[in-house]
């Protein structure tokens, strides 16, 4: 019998792979080297497997494009909590991926129960990468008033002074993030095989799952310590009242690097803080520095939480096709860590433009096309402008090219180069626009004169590299 | 593709409608005559309205259909609203605290997720609320007016069942349980959740006779409150739970003075929610078809003054099921096109209006000639200059001729008595 199995990218890839091989399943080209998506699993060759990232493989089994699925099962509760009756079954821990949930505050907020929590009449911010079961434990807390921030990552760097709590995966081995406190354990999570429920009830999957069992030793269970309910190190300083600090939003991940570089030609110099790898020093004076991901950059500057700070016009443009009332705007546009946004299709679609494409999926009757992407409102615009009627979008956390073909028919993505395109079989059908790094801020004005005349100066540096 | 209507919606095709609107015109008439005015809230609010009160259950919060509105970077979200009494609670509070009481009555839809698809997420409800009295005959004035409503959309031996959301929660509260397993037992309970109970009696065993025949036995009169008095009074001590039966009592004893039936039902306040006071469940066939109860709670947790409130609701789509539609009494006339002048089509719209004006229901042929629905036709013949106006009944035996539309409604008022007066 023919299964298909999704399996994870990331940090339970390793494992995962061992696991394979001790059931003489080994996969081929599934490993942090390969550069392919679709590993050939050597002894059993009715297997077709595909490569994620973890956070997707409950949504593609959910939705029956796999039969199994291997990754944490904090997301699978995470599709659940907003879904329960979702297809999605799981079926085998696997023991390793050990990791708890935790509802965390900052440890100046230490003593503050659950109980406190309810009581509170002011809104209480929830900064998570599980916006679901944020929302659940929220509900469960009978919490008043509350906003949930979903986040691409970095949640551990919010509390205390952009949201009053965080909903972090906190590694087995590992303490909580420095400076924060558990509020509520709420779930402890580790890698499971999860099935599509169809598949589950009507399809012989023994020969795969009676392997993987066989292979797997479960090793010993590792409590999360107490004392690992309070993080390492000095508590982060409570949100500052001084008006006058500038507050510097800069993106971690692959653009830190490009944006230090950039920083340091207009005479900044940025350091990593040993102490607090979130919270970076500098040579400004009066200038706070926090390392988001670059997709949250707009949702806080929105919110006021940063004064400024470095992103892609990718992501502000899918922030503002979301919110068009938002206060965010473009300063200016720094000119590097320039990418295309692009319509994508397999080369086996015979068509060149959009226009095509929107014409062959009419004559083949209006089946629902099903658009992947990271930009999901930029995609869900491109769709509307295109007339690409009925369409469905797949959110996406990466690893977007791997949904062509099988799992989605178009992808809106970034290139740099194209070469990646070319090495899945992909080509371009349309150019939406071209992003580079860019300089946000708010057009509500906040703090007093000197925090503006920073601001000014700051702004001014920029502008003079970028010339 | 062919369009489809989305999964777990309804559709009200004209038969629905006639049925509908049958109960929402007893529903509104009732409420009128009673000395109720019509209010409508709007069916986005904001989701924190919900969460406030702290009284909605999760589960049914988790329910909601919430989104992030276009300004909606904050996290701040709205709703389909999932509840009419908490948006009617913040009018009244916004707009009309000066009254005591504000007698108010609405018939909205509400909105929560149905995930097998089999159910409707979005129900209709017609419902009646008291807002700044904690007068018990309060509560006595709402049973009547619902039962009223219900007697005239044809429903006859509606059974009304009462229980005490106050007396259940005083008991709770008092078991010995810490926060958290309150919390959950409660929750448990409002979700219906009859385990949470053998929670309770592990931990209280001799509550347990007490708390079962408060479940189990269903009384008929104020003897059954007293007798409940007695035997709780002695197992579980407290004030307020004393104070719960009192206000059981008066309600009870005034129904029985207006020589309603009801039968004391503790369990049947599954749901109970944001009630603190007495709740009424109305079944027909065994099938609820009404509900409320008082609310002492809400309108101060919502931040408005320490006012109480009670209403009901009826279940619409429930009720539908139950009641035919009002036939209409109105004749109907086609006005057709004869053989002749194209250009009378003017004369046929003024015979139209002419008959409208007259109080019968009027169509314009659009060429597809009668469906059989009609009790007369209006042909009208002749040029555009001198129109020629023929009345016929269905069966072709009755006509007369005119030469304006003031004729015909001469003549069709002297020959439809008899017939406009039939179904």
């Amino acid at each position: 019998m023919y299964l298909k199995l999704a399996l994870p990218k990331g940090s339970l890839m390793a494992p995962t792979s061992v696991l394979f091989r001790r059931a003489g399943m080994e996969l081929a080209g599934y490993d942090d080297t390969s550069r392919s998506y679709r590993p050939q699993c050597i002894g059993f060759p009715h297997l077709f497997s595909k490569v994620f990232h973890e956070k997707d493989i409950p949504i593609q089994v959910a939705i029956g494009n796999y039969d199994l699925g291997i990754c944490g099962r904090d997301w699978a509760e995470e599709l659940l909590a907003k879904y329960p009756s979702s297809d999605l079954v799981s079926v085998l821990g696997l023991g390793y991926g050990r990791r708890s949930l935790v509802l965390a505050a900052s440890g100046s907020h230490q003593g503050d129960s659950t109980q406190d929590l309810a009581a509170r009449e002011d809104r209480v911010r929830i900064a998570t990468e599980y916006p679901n079961l944020a929302e659940s434990v929220a509900l469960r807390l009978r919490l008043r008033r509350f906003s949930i921030f979903p986040l691409w990552g970095s949640a551990e760097a919010y509390p205390p002074e952009n949201s009053e709590l965080a909903l972090i995966a906190v590694p087995a081995t590992t303490s909580l993030p420095r400076g924060l406190v558990s509020v509520l354990p709420v779930l402890s999570s580790n890698a499971c095989v999860v099935a599509h429920r169809s598949s589950w009830e009507s399809k012989d999957l023994s020969p795969l799952l009676s392997r993987l069992q066989a292979a797997f030793e479960t090793p010993a269970e590792e409590e999360m310590s107490r004392g690992k309910t309070t993080g390492s190190g000095d508590v982060p300083p409570p949100p500052r009242g001084d008006g006058s600090i500038l507050r510097l939003g800069l993106p971690d991940g692959h653009q830190q690097e490009p944006t230090f570089e950039f920083l340091s030609r207009a005479g900044i110099r940025v350091e990593q803080n040993p102490s607090d790898p979130c919270r970076p020093l500098s040579n400004m004076d009066g200038v706070s520095l926090k390392m988001v991901r670059p997709q949250d950059m707009p949702l806080q500057v929105a919110n006021g939480n940063f004064d400024l700070a470095i992103t892609g016009e990718d992501w502000l443009s899918d922030h503002l096709y979301r919110f068009p009332s938002s206060p965010v705007k473009k300063i200016l546009r720094l000119g590097f860590g320039i990418v295309t946004v692009v319509a994508v299709v397999t080369n086996d679609v015979p068509v060149d433009t959009s226009r095509e494409f929107a014409e062959l999926m009419g004559r083949n009757g209006f089946a629902t096309v099903r658009i992947a992407s990271e930009y999901t409102n930029v995609a869900d615009r491109y769709a509307r402008d295109n007339h690409l009627s009925p369409y469905r979008l797949i959110p996406t956390w990466g690893a977007s090219e791997a949904f062509l073909p099988e799992d989605a028919d178009l992808l809106i993505e970034n290139v740099q180069t194209g070469r990646t395109l070319a090495r899945n079989n992909l080509k371009i059908i349309d150019t939406i626009f071209e992003s580079s790094g860019c300089l946000i801020g708010s057009t509500v004005k906040e703090g007093d004169g000197t925090k503006l005349e920073r601001k000014d100066r700051f702004i001014e540096a920029l502008r003079q590299t970028i010339n | 593709m062919r369009a489809q209507r989305c999964k777990g919606s309804r559709d009200l095709g004209p038969e629905d409608m006639e049925r509908f609107r049958h109960i929402e015109d007893v529903f509104r008439s009732s409420c009128l005559s009673w000395g109720f005015r019509e209010i409508r809230t709007p069916t986005l609010e904001y989701l924190h309205l919900f969460t406030s009160t702290g009284t909605l259950t999760p589960e049914m919060l988790s329910r909601t259909y919430s989104f992030l509105d276009w300004d909606g970077w904050s996290g701040e979200r709205v709703v389909l609203r999932p509840d009419g009494t908490i948006p009617a609670a913040r009018l009244y509070i916004e707009s009309l605290s000066d009254l005591r009481p504000a007698k108010l009555f609405y018939v909205e839809n509400v909105f929560s997720f149905e995930d097998t698809g089999q159910q409707s997420r979005e129900r209709w409800q017609c419902s009646a609320e008291i807002m700044g009295s904690a007068e018990p005959l309060a509560d006595v004035e709402l049973m009547a007016l619902c039962l009223e409503i219900l007697e005239k959309l044809g429903l006859r031996e509606v059974k009304l069942h009462l229980s005490h959301a106050g007396m259940i929660k005083t008991l709770l509260s008092g078991v010995g349980l810490d926060p958290s397993e309150q919390g959950e037992v409660f929750g448990g309970l409002l979700d219906g959740d009859t385990g949470a109970l053998t929670r309770v009696v592990e931990k209280r065993p001799e509550l347990k006779d007490p708390l079962s025949m408060l479940l189990e036995v269903k009384g008929r009169g104020p003897g059954f409150l007293h007798n409940l008095k007695s035997t709780l009074g002695k197992t579980f001590p407290n004030p307020g739970l004393e104070a719960c039966l009192d206000d059981f009592l008066t309600v009870a004893e005034s129904l029985s003075d207006i020589g309603c039936p009801y039968a004391i039902d503790i369990a049947s306040a599954r749901s109970f929610e944001y009630y603190t006071g007495v709740i009424f469940r109305c079944y027909y066939q065994d099938q609820k078809v009404a509900g409320g109860g008082r609310y002492g709670d809400l309108i101060p947790l919502l931040g408005g003054e320490e006012v109480s409130a009670s209403g009901f609701a009826l279940r619409v789509d429930s009720l539908m099921d139950l009641v035919r539609g009002q036939q209409t009494k109105d004749t109907r006339v086609l006005v057709r096109k004869g053989t002749g002048d194209p250009g009378v089509d003017r004369s046929r719209f003024e015979m139209a209006g002419l008959l409208r004006r007259a109080g019968y229901v009027a169509e314009v042929d659009q060429g597809h000639g009668a469906c059989g629905t009609h009790e007369w036709t209006v042909i009208v013949g002749g040029t555009a200059e001198t129109p020629e106006f023929l009345l016929m009944d269905r069966s072709g035996t009755r006509t007369a001729t005119a030469a304006s539309p003031p004729e015909i409604i001469s003549a069709l008022q002297a020959a439809d008595v008899p017939e406009a007066s039939s179904p």
